[in-house]
């Protein structure tokens, strides 16, 4: 099953996700796609003026365009999101990932997929990283497994 | 048009270097490009060899090798600090962050592969605010 991680640059929840058999979905797939297609529009990330145009989906026109520039982004990872697993107020979602406009709208979206979901904190100790792995891992095996990609 | 994917490797492990690993990659003579980092190793090529190459690699430390996909290719001349003058590349912090839980990560792992269940923590609750109103007073009195 394709799992939707917050945050979703997360080292952590990507790995242990594939580890237990299912499909993470992480920003970083996204931005490759962009930055793979032919013909560099708009460097770093190839976010052209058509992205915005995207984000009106989640989005009204008065919310800045870097909300909606993201939300097309974000758009194919919670469109094909099968479950989730979501850090609570991670330290990071200040800094790289960004806005944090769009990191409330998404756990907002998210929620209101009402889809299986697992709410955590990021361990500081042992004892709370094994309750996280554990709880992670039954999550994950209450779930149908990934299918195989050709 | 082929699936090519870039991939990381970060490396907490007290028995294994990005060196060690390298050298594995490069016995398997498989056609991707390997860039050795601080943190790890950076694989890009075809999805389903740099799959293969990673399961390989992850062998020799089962829980100090994590593994995530990245969107840039190594030494992408859009990322790559060389040519942006210096400075922390965007989602180093994000590494740099969750590079300080690994090692707790790692034991996680090896505990629940033994088979090892953690005991359920109290939730902490939140103070009344009766209570606190109480302390406050308490706390005037006292002065």
């Amino acid at each position: 099953m394709k799992i939707f991680i917050y945050p979703t640059n997360s080292l952590i929840l990507s790995d242990l996700v594939a580890r237990f058999g299912h499909e993470p979905l992480a920003i970083m797939q996204e931005i490759s796609k962009k930055i793979k297609t032919g013909g560099l529009d708009s460097p770093p990330l190839n976010i052209t003026p058509e992205d915005p145009k995207f984000g009106l989906k989640y989005a009204a026109v008065e919310v800045p365009s870097g909300v909606r520039g993201r939300m097309s982004l974000f758009d194919p990872l919670l469109t094909q999101a099968g479950a989730a697993i979501i850090v609570r107020d991670p330290v990071i979602s200040f800094g790289c990932m960004g806005c944090a406009r769009t990191n409330e709208l998404v756990n907002f979206l998210i929620r209101a997929k009402k889809i299986p979901m697992l709410e955590l904190d990021y361990p500081v100790s042992e004892e709370d990283a094994r309750e996280f792995v554990f709880r992670i891992s039954e999550f994950l095996k209450s779930l149908k497994p990934a299918e195989e990609k050709e | 048009m082929t699936d090519t994917v870039t991939k990381m490797a970060v490396i907490n492990s007290t028995k294994v270097l990005p060196s060690d690993v390298i050298i594995k990659l490069y016995e398997s003579n498989a056609d991707v490009t390997i860039k050795e980092t601080c943190f790890g190793v950076i694989v890009s090529g075809e999805r389903k060899a740099v799959d293969e190459l990673l399961s390989t690699a992850r062998k020799m430390d089962p829980y100090g090798i994590f593994i995530k996909e990245r969107g840039f290719a190594p030494g992408d001349v859009i990322r790559c600090r060389a040519t942006r003058r210096g400075g922390a590349r965007p989602g180093f912090h994000t590494l740099e962050t969750e590079d300080k839980i690994l090692p707790h990560i790692a034991q996680a792992l090896k505990a629940l592969d033994k088979g090892e269940v953690p005991e359920k923590k109290k939730q902490k609750k939140k103070l009344d605010i009766e209570k606190f109103k109480q302390i406050i007073e308490e706390a005037e009195v006292s002065e």
